[in-house]
């Protein structure tokens, strides 16, 4: 009987931290993706970062004036859009230097985002609680209720796979819909090839900037939605650098995916299940172990991301022509 | 004559628009707040230039950002960029920390001495790891010095919660520094007198951080290893035909950084907080790749961004007092702003726009042949 209660016990605590993982790895899973579209078309973006900050603020602004969680939505999409576009005109257009102006975009975000806090909320660079209708709340799939009293089945159904807000369904629609566009459609060919080998793109009679163009609004919308769903799907609001380096780390799953949609995913949940146990570790001691350092724990995905550089786990070769302006500038 | 005046061009268009930019950033953003953007301007260049405490402050910071704009522009004079300069500049700290803890009652000079070599040392050693990997396995120096920054946070943090933390203490800090090991700063020297300094923590690390610019020179211009380096970055293979060894010179060059970087927290500790937080440099090591881009890599240039950053900060920093509703964030923005210039502009340092210049003047030429 006590066995019996121990095991509960144990796949309650799994299946929360399952679910937990499913919801971390949202925002990274939409800001990595966003990278792998701008990467694969041969535009590097460290500015992850500053576009998922620039998101999260104006969306949790603008739904907290609107009283609507949908224009939020639009106004995060709106902002990261308009840097992703901004890192256009200096990667593409200007053909300057893609590492710095992605570099740029993560300093204004973090200093403009507090400055506006403040000045329009008054709050110490944070935006007013969100009231229910202004954020993304739970939806509950069909039947989640009902089927939940099936022992395991039903209950992975109704915890796991119910029960997430929007942004966590768009991010993991995305994932999908992101193989699919790059493996199977004619514009995924052509984005890739842009990131492999611009030069045949040209002579195919297709624009490279056009290209590379499209990726970009792609990479800005989806890093719209990573940052709306921290402010107001996972947060209740803004919080100063409430990024919190997300936008780096979803820059270690691309690079440990090795520019895939799939393995991204599998480095997105790693990553966020080192999370999930951190959080549940806080000053457990393990049998055997003894006390794991949460600060371990933390700096493990850029451990292994350094790792995967190194090529000492697989090596990861980026687009060929990534970081490279077409034409090159002689 | 066309190269000459492309040279003279790029030389002063860059710095000009950097720096139109940079204010343009600061009073766009007190525009949107609602704010009066000729009066901030003004209210910040007085904090920053108008008495003696706010020029102490203003160089205090600038001393800072020399070293920062060092670490960025060493290795980029190699070819690579350094995003690593916060997380170098952290360990520079722990180094100068051990350093105290050790040996902290020895004779004060000697102490600061071996702490800025210490600094130094823990600076490029943590350059080392990803300017090795970057040398021989291609791993780029961008990705792997931002890991590092992050690996560098945990490290420091786990290193003030477990062990440097000082007994009874809640705050992430070490015990303060014993007083003689304060340097004398400007603050101490001008009280009481006309030009009292008020609090300014500036001290002679500022005279460090000049020599350090000229050593950066004279390594560059006036060493074989220098030569090797702007070889290595005007083209890594050609210097590897000439008889280079172009990784050996990367790692030297990105560790050089590195040791740059270590030496802002001895500034910051030894000047002015005398204790090792968890946020000692407060993101001086990004401000360096903004003084980097304006100062364009040069010697003078970097001491002169650095200057102008450092009447930025301080200047924000009384902005934020004057105007409350303004916040020193707004000198981020002005960071990240003169950055993405210098991005866009950066076909312009890489001769582009001289190449377009002098291909529409050569067009019309060429037509009437």
């Amino acid at each position: 009987m006590g066995g019996a209660g121990a095991t509960g016990g144990l796949s309650l605590l799994l299946i929360s931290f399952v679910a937990s993982t499913v919801r971390l790895a949202a925002p990274l899973m939409l800001a990595a993706l966003a990278g792998l579209y701008a990467e694969r078309s041969g535009v590097v973006d460290i500015g992850l970062e500053g576009k998922m900050l620039a998101a999260a603020f104006s969306g949790a602004a603008v739904a907290s004036l609107t009283g609507s969680a949908i224009f939020g939505l639009a106004a995060g999409i709106a902002a990261a859009l308009l840097l992703a576009l901004l890192h256009g005109v200096a990667a593409i257009a200007a053909r300057g230097d893609q590492i710095v102006s992605g570099m740029a975009f993560n300093l204004i975000a973090a200093g403009a985002t507090p400055s506006l806090a403040s000045a329009w909320f008054g709050q110490r660079g944070t935006t007013p609680p969100l009231p229910s209708g202004a954020r993304f709340g739970p939806i509950t799939l069909p039947f989640a209720q009902s089927l939940g009293e099936i022992p395991l089945v039903g209950r992975v159904y109704a915890t796991i796979i119910s029960g997430h807000t929007l942004p966590v369904y768009l991010a993991w629609l995305a994932v999908p819909l992101t193989a699919f566009v790059l493996a199977r459609t004619r514009f995924g060919l052509r984005l890739r090839a842009a990131g492999e080998s611009p030069e045949s793109v040209d002579a195919a009679g297709l624009s490279v900037a056009r290209l590379r163009f499209t990726a970009l609004v792609v990479n800005g919308a989806l890093c719209g939605v990573s940052g709306v769903c921290l402010s107001m799907a996972q947060g209740n609001g803004f919080l100063r650098d409430m990024s919190a380096g997300r936008g780096y780390l979803a820059l270690a799953a691309l690079i440990f995916g090795k520019w895939r949609p799939w393995p991204v995913l599998g480095a997105c949940l790693l990553f966020a299940a080192a999370d999930a146990v951190q959080a549940r570790l806080q000053g457990v001691v393990l049998p055997g172990l003894g006390m794991v350092p949460v600060q371990l724990i933390q700096a493990l995905p850029y451990l292994i991301t350094v790792a995967i550089l190194a090529g000492f786990v697989g090596r990861a070769r980026p687009p060929r022509a990534l970081g490279r302006p077409y034409p090159p500038i002689a | 004559m066309v190269r000459r005046l492309y040279r003279v061009l790029a030389a002063l268009l860059i710095p000009a628009a950097s720096l139109a930019t940079a204010l343009a950033a600061v009073a766009g953003l007190v525009l949107i707040i609602g704010e009066n953007p000729g009066r901030a301007l003004l209210t910040l260049l007085r904090g920053a230039l108008g008495d003696p405490e706010g020029i102490g402050y203003t160089l205090f910071y600038a001393t800072d950002f020399v070293f920062a704009g060092l670490a960025v522009a060493l290795p980029f004079q190699a070819g690579l960029f350094n995003i690593g300069a916060e997380g170098q500049a952290a360990l520079g700290g722990l180094g100068a920390t051990l350093v105290v803890l050790a040996v902290g009652g020895l004779p004060a000079p000697l102490v600061v001495i071996m702490a800025a070599i210490a600094a130094a040392g823990f600076g490029a050693a943590w350059a080392f790891v990803p300017a090795l990997l970057q040398a021989w396995r291609g791993s780029h120096l961008v990705i792997t010095t931002i890991m590092f920054n992050f690996i560098a946070t945990a490290l420091m943090t786990w290193l003030l919660v477990e062990v440097l933390i000082a007994p009874g203490q809640s705050a992430l800090e070490t015990r303060t520094f014993p007083p003689a090991l304060w340097l004398p700063t400007l603050a101490d020297l001008t009280a009481g007198t006309r030009f009292d300094a008020g609090e300014a923590p500036l001290n002679p690390i500022a005279f460090l951080a000049l020599l350090a610019a000229a050593f950066y020179w004279l390594l560059l211009h006036r060493t074989p290893l220098g030569y090797e380096i702007r070889a290595a970055g005007l083209n890594p293979l050609a210097a590897q035909a000439a008889g280079i060894r172009v990784p050996r010179t990367v790692v030297l060059a990105v560790c050089g950084g590195g040791a740059f970087a270590g030496l802002i927290a001895v500034n910051e500790l030894f000047g002015a907080q005398h204790r090792l937080t968890a946020d000692l440099t407060a993101g001086a090591g990004f401000a360096g790749i903004a003084v980097a881009l304006l100062g364009r890599s040069r010697p003078v240039g970097i001491v002169l961004a650095a200057v102008l950053f450092g009447a930025l900060n301080q200047g924000g920093a009384a902005l934020s007092f004057d105007m409350p509703s303004v916040t020193r964030d707004v000198v981020t923005v002005a960071e990240g702003a003169v950055i993405f210039v210098c991005g866009i502009l950066d076909g312009v340092a890489r001769g582009h726009i001289g190449q377009s210049l002098r291909a529409l003047w050569a067009a019309p030429a060429r037509q009437a042949a």
